[in-house]
């Protein structure tokens, strides 16, 4: 085991090192991914499929067929012939522990009746789109994922623009109280949200801000692994650029908004991408600022949903995909920048 | 486009017109110390007023005076050691709950993550793919986590399925309390190892390759590269971890609270449910109690991290 934990290059031969590394590697793909490939798949599934056991991997269905002259498409089932082979038969009517059946090529042709035990129903692959289209009508979910983009954008907006002020003024000028600032900011890092939860409500509402989506976008918008993260990035951006556009009488604001603030792009591409992840995933304080429903943002509509309607899983399954969707795809766009971006800063 | 940036120049330039250019950097602070100040610092203070009064009014003025009987309520108990028989029973089974968790869960991560780590440090193709999938569920939202292994773990689940499928019989995962409160520290463990993964991971490309190099042409045995070379190197960023891990630890909530509500009973409780509940979801608001043990934590995190600098800096000597 150590051995293998102390190997930094791999030799020029698979020894057993490399191979506990490829199962460990394997074990964790699974482990990693598994659940939400699971979650993805199933939301896929009807409420019937859901309640079966075993489950089925793929989200399958009975088989349906339309045929001319019936409204709805037909269940299609595995019907023994007199031959002994068993064929495609479309079900027409169910007489109690009977069905009649047709053959779906030639539905005019005959009818032939068969007991429900003697057929199988036949099963194909069949995604349930409609887990995803009802709850976005019947519920409030579009109020809710609207809720989360409003706070996800305006929110990020904001830190980055009120961190970036204030890393530019803390890495570019000598004044008073500076390093008092910093380490301020710095310190809370260390006050976790929860020893503060209750005057935080009681400012937020003081504010008139409770129940809004406002209270929810201001108090997180300071963030000190914002300020820290710019801070750090804008000390490698020489001065010397600031010096020559001052010769041009340029104003100290101009500095930062045309010639700083650009040049720190990659910086604040990092912590945009933060930024989005943290407010789309919020859940403790906007459980504790908002309680009326059409405030909702999506986490908290989903938590309120799957509370009440702990049977409707289809409905879950698929929310909770619309949910985690654009996290993932920001993630798979951008993974590069987000992994660099922690390694640097050390902070999530 | 241009006229807008100047729409933005126009009242920052009058404020320098007014200020001066050496007062500038203040302007630039400002905002970010003003929500700060509104936000953190001023609940901090807050909270200390809180602590010391009673009744259930949000308003702190309208609040009377009990000194630190808040305290007391918490910490009195008829018989030592006895949950049932403190006042607050509530508070102490999640205090239990948490002193439970908290070792289970900061061990397993770092194991995990320095494991992992010291994997994906290794050279080989599709680094950056395994170092993703890792790192994956950092970015799921505590909801979407316990939505998703919920569902895993339903009598009906595919877990269950598996077992089953194995000879096995069905195991009701999150309603029998031990299995519950295990899932909450893997679950917990899962959804974060990949934070601390690339901490370390980034700590083990920092330390230079010709020590290793030197090393092998010595014929030093692995072991004692690994404990020679690779975790000395490693020690600041293994404190980043801990310590960060410990709080974090110590203030799960999110995820286990959508995953089991606490439950099945109170089996997986912890600390900042007790807070949550005290102060918000019950009928009463019990905001100086909440607050109360709101500060106990704050001071048990403050210990606990200057416990931990204190260890690593002697270790150094």
């Amino acid at each position: 085991m150590i051995r293998f934990l102390t190997r930094r290059r791999g030799g020029a031969r698979a020894d057993w090192t490399d191979w506990f590394a490829r199962i460990y590697l394997l074990i964790g793909l699974l482990v990693m991914f598994g659940p939400v490939a699971w979650l993805a798949l199933s939301s896929f599934k009807t409420q019937t499929a859901l309640q079966e056991f075993p489950p089925s991997l793929l989200p399958m269905g009975q088989k349906q067929v339309a045929l001319p002259g019936t409204e709805r498409p037909l269940p299609v089932f595995l019907v023994p012939q007199p031959d002994g082979v068993a064929q495609e038969r479309v079900m027409v009517r169910r007489v109690g522990l009977e069905g009649q059946f047709v053959d779906p090529a030639d539905p005019a042709r005959r009818i032939e009746r068969a007991r429900l035990t003697a057929v199988t129903p036949v099963r194909e692959l069949h995604f349930a789109i409609e887990n995803y289209i009802e709850p976005l009508k019947q519920f409030n979910f579009t109020r809710f994922l609207g809720n989360s983009l409003f706070v996800t954008i305006v929110s990020t907006a904001i830190t980055l623009l009120i961190n970036a002020m204030c890393a530019f003024a803390l890495s570019k000028y000598e004044f008073r109280g500076r390093d008092g600032i910093f380490i301020f900011i710095l310190s809370t890092l260390m006050i976790p949200i929860t020893v503060v939860l209750v005057p935080a409500f009681l400012i937020v509402t003081g504010l008139g801000l409770g129940n809004s989506l406002w209270g929810v976008i201001l108090p997180p918008a300071a963030t000190p692994t914002g300020v820290f993260l710019l801070r750090q990035y804008m000390l490698t951006i020489p001065d010397e650029l600031m010096d020559a556009a001052r010769m041009d009488h340029a104003s100290e604001w101009r500095l930062f908004w045309r010639i700083i603030l650009p040049l720190a792009a990659p910086a604040l591409a990092v912590l945009a991408i933060f930024s989005v992840v943290w407010r789309w995933n919020d859940f403790l304080w906007p459980l504790i600022v908002l309680n009326r429903q059409e405030n909702f943002t999506l986490q908290l509509g989903l938590a309120a949903f799957q509370g009440e309607l702990q049977t409707q899983w289809h409905y879950l399954l698929a929310m909770t995909v619309v949910t985690l969707l654009p996290v993932t795809l920001v993630f798979a766009f951008l993974q590069k920048y987000i992994t660099t971006g922690i390694a640097s800063s050390g902070m999530k | 486009m241009s006229t807008l940036g100047r729409l933005i120049d126009a009242p920052f330039e009058a404020l320098q017109r007014r200020l001066g250019a050496a007062r500038m950097p203040y302007v630039f602070v400002a905002p970010n110390l003003l929500v700060f100040g509104i936000f953190v610092a001023a609940p901090m203070i807050l909270n200390v007023w809180y602590a010391v009064t009673g009744g259930t009014q949000l308003m702190p003025a309208e609040r009377p005076f009990v000194g630190a009987s808040n305290f007391g309520e918490l910490l009195d108990c008829d018989q030592f050691g006895v949950i049932a028989s403190c006042r607050q029973d509530r508070f102490w089974r999640a205090v239990a709950n948490t002193a439970w968790f908290v070792p289970f869960q900061v061990i397993g991560l770092v194991a995990v993550s320095l494991v992992t780590a010291l994997i994906l440090n290794r050279r080989m193709a599709w680094r950056g793919f395994f170092r993703a999938v890792f790192f994956y569920p950092v970015l799921l939202s505590p909801v979407v986590v316990a939505l998703i292994w919920k569902w895993v773990l339903q009598p009906d689940g595919v877990l269950n399925a598996l077992i089953v499928a194995g000879g096995g019989a069905r195991v009701p995962f999150l309603l029998d309390p031990s299995w519950a409160f295990s899932w909450t520290v893997v679950i917990s463990i899962w959804a974060h190892m990949g934070f601390y993964t690339l901490i370390l991971l980034a700590g083990l490309q920092a330390i230079p390759a010709d020590l290793y190099e030197a090393a092998e042409m010595d014929g030093t045995p692995h072991a004692r590269v690994f404990w020679r070379i690779t975790l000395p190197l490693l020690m600041p960023n293994m404190v980043v971890v801990l310590v960060l891990g410990l709080i974090r630890a110590v203030q799960s909530f999110d995820e286990i609270f959508v995953l089991t509500g606490g439950g099945p009973g109170t089996a997986t409780q912890y600390i900042v449910q007790y807070i949550y509940e005290t102060a918000f979801a019950n009928q009463t608001h019990i905001l100086g109690l909440a607050a109360a043990a709101s500060i106990l934590v704050g001071g048990v995190l403050m210990v606990l991290t200057m416990l931990q600098l204190a260890a690593t800096a002697w270790s150094k000597r």
